[in-house]
């Protein structure tokens, strides 16, 4: 074990500079959530145009795992429609538990969390996005 | 008498075993649970292998033996912490589950709406929450003393907040976060000046200085065995005696009784009356032997051990470039517990890079949302020591701490 496996180069390089971070001027779906064991809170603007997710953008105060998770979790999700964006977030749960995924050789910069595994400790840290747009995400889907 | 660091590493097989990429542990988390030396391993497991009885229950051989150990070290505990009798010393899960006791069992019984608690900012959740719980319950208000700029409990600020109206004050010895530790004999005689109960959390203070209730005349004390060097599952909760009488009691169970009936029973005398059900008797067995072992080492040298702890890491952390240290800056009434945080570092990535070079401490908010939101961060990263910490583990936790920015410095290219 290394750690260089949590600290892939491509996640410093998000968390050192995070896409998509702040408050935009508007949006459609605000979310937000808290990691009980740290204190880390995020908040989510999501907005949805003909069932295309056109925007995502978040703040809040976290620790380089689910800052650099939620940069990479924005640009994943921006472009792609609501069963396409479910279908995304089903894969980063897999490759969080450490399950081999097909599809996931085309998520470019999610695959870098692989590493995260080897470190239980910090799996609710690059989950905290995921979980906390999950609600918002499947809740549109439905219509 | 100084102590011989590396004698007392030896006593504790953890520190044999948990080698790591080849970097011995430093352990530097004993706020949060502190190791165990071999010989409280080798008490409670000689327990099971040849003394194992019920307690307070069978009339077989085992079972006196088994009872007679439990109680001496109830006696144990009575004096080492110089209670007037075993009969004030009650057992519990943990420091926890006294506060809890307290909170429930004399809060609900004494207290009223429009009583007032008052507690420190210091707080840990265990010595909030169950106090909310009551208020809830029955509408008494909870009134917080401020801290001083300097991370001192506001004595000024206590005295005014003190009142007729005041029932209970449940103040923390010691606090998690910061190393803070208020005067414990003032707060409790103008405590008293109002005739309002005292209730001291010394799940920090007690493994580190010990306490004398007697001198402290405090109501109430509790304690786990865990922090200091005995098993999980065992704690104790110090009351004085006339107000363990007049408390409703806790758990209904076996043992807490006197007498049953199919419509009714009448309640044990102290302190069985609060001990519901078969206890964690290897645990408590491994308690004694856990109290005999810091005798035999001597709080007192224990003691001079971490102040000189103390004001070592106090000068490494104030010296080195970029950490900040919340809490006290001097050593004076300042338990070896230091909460800092590195750079622009989230104490979660420093955890996991001292973790990679085998340095254990603790990430989050120490179970002290309140005093986090006072500090004005979400979380800290905290070191604690005990007395298996060395000089050199403050040496390698600083190196560590600057090596790990630099990496997270580095990756980015």
């Amino acid at each position: 074990m290394q750690l260089d496996d949590l600290y892939r180069e491509v996640i410093v390089d998000h968390y050192n500079h995070p896409r998509n971070y702040g408050k935009p001027e508007k949006w459609d779906i605000l979310v937000e959530g808290k990691n009980p064991v740290c204190g880390d809170e995020i908040k989510i603007y999501i907005s949805v145009k003909d069932d295309i997710v056109s925007d995502v953008h978040f703040e809040g105060k976290g620790c380089s795992i689910s800052i650099a998770s939620a940069s990479v979790m924005t640009e994943s999700l921006i472009g792609k429609n609501l069963d396409e964006a479910k279908l995304a977030l089903s894969d980063f749960n897999q490759i969080l538990r450490g399950e081999a995924c097909e599809r996931c050789e085309e998520l470019s910069d999610t695959a870098a969390f692989q590493g995260v595994t080897k470190f239980p400790v910090r799996i609710k840290c690059a989950l905290l996005p995921w979980k906390t747009i999950e609600s918002a995400i499947n809740g549109n889907g439905k219509s | 008498m100084p102590l011989d660091i590396e004698k007392i590493k030896s006593d504790f097989p953890i520190f044999r075993n948990a080698h790591r990429n080849n970097k011995p542990l430093v352990y530097l988390d004993s706020a949060a649970t502190a190791h165990k030396p071999q010989c409280v391993i080798d008490a409670e497991s000689r327990f099971y292998s040849e003394d194992y009885g019920t307690v307070r229950r069978g009339i077989y051989f085992l079972s006196a033996m088994a009872t007679e150990k439990y109680e001496s070290v109830r006696k144990q505990i009575a004096e080492f912490i110089q209670a007037g009798s075993p009969a004030e010393i009650v057992y519990t899960r943990g420091a926890t589950e006294s506060i809890n006791l307290v909170a429930r069992c004399y809060g609900e019984s004494q207290l009223k709406a429009g009583d007032e608690i008052i507690l420190s900012e210091f707080e840990h959740h265990s010595n909030i929450v169950p106090w909310l719980m009551l208020r809830d319950r029955i509408g008494v208000k909870l009134v917080y003393v401020r801290s001083t700029r300097d991370w001192r409990f506001d004595m000024d600020d206590y005295a005014d907040k003190l009142s007729e109206r005041t029932k209970i004050v449940s103040i923390t010895g010691m606090s998690n976060v910061l190393g803070t530790m208020p005067d414990l004999k003032a707060i409790t005689a103008l405590a008293h000046a109002k005739g309002a109960k005292v209730h001291i959390d010394g799940a920090q203070l007690v493994p580190h200085m010990g306490i004398n209730v007697k001198f402290l005349d405090c109501d109430f004390l509790s304690f786990s065995s865990h922090k200091m060097l005995g098993p999980t599952g065992v704690g104790v909760l110090y009351m004085k005696r006339e107000l363990g009488d007049i408390m409703s009691p806790w758990q209904g169970g076996g043992d807490m009784i006197e007498y049953v009936q199919f419509d009714g029973f009448t309640t044990n005398e102290l302190p069985y009356k609060f001990e519901a059900g078969t206890p964690n008797m290897a645990g408590v067995i491994g308690f004694g032997k856990a109290i005999e072992y810091i005798n035999s080492v001597g709080l007192i040298n224990i003691m001079m051990h971490e102040r000189e702890t103390t004001e070592y890491v106090l000068r490494r952390m104030l010296e080195t470039e970029g950490i900040q240290l919340y809490g006290p800056t001097t050593a004076e009434n300042r338990g070896s517990v230091f909460s800092f945080n590195y750079k622009d570092l989230h104490s979660h990535d420093i955890g996991s890079m001292l973790d990679f070079n085998n340095i254990a401490i603790r990430a989050g908010h120490h179970c002290a949302q309140p005093l986090m939101g006072k500090l004005g961060v979400i979380s800290t990263a905290r070191a604690s020591f005990y007395l298996y910490n060395s000089k050199e583990d403050v040496n390698i936790l600083i190196d560590a701490l600057q090596q790990s920015e630099r990496f997270l410095k580095n990756a980015v290219r």
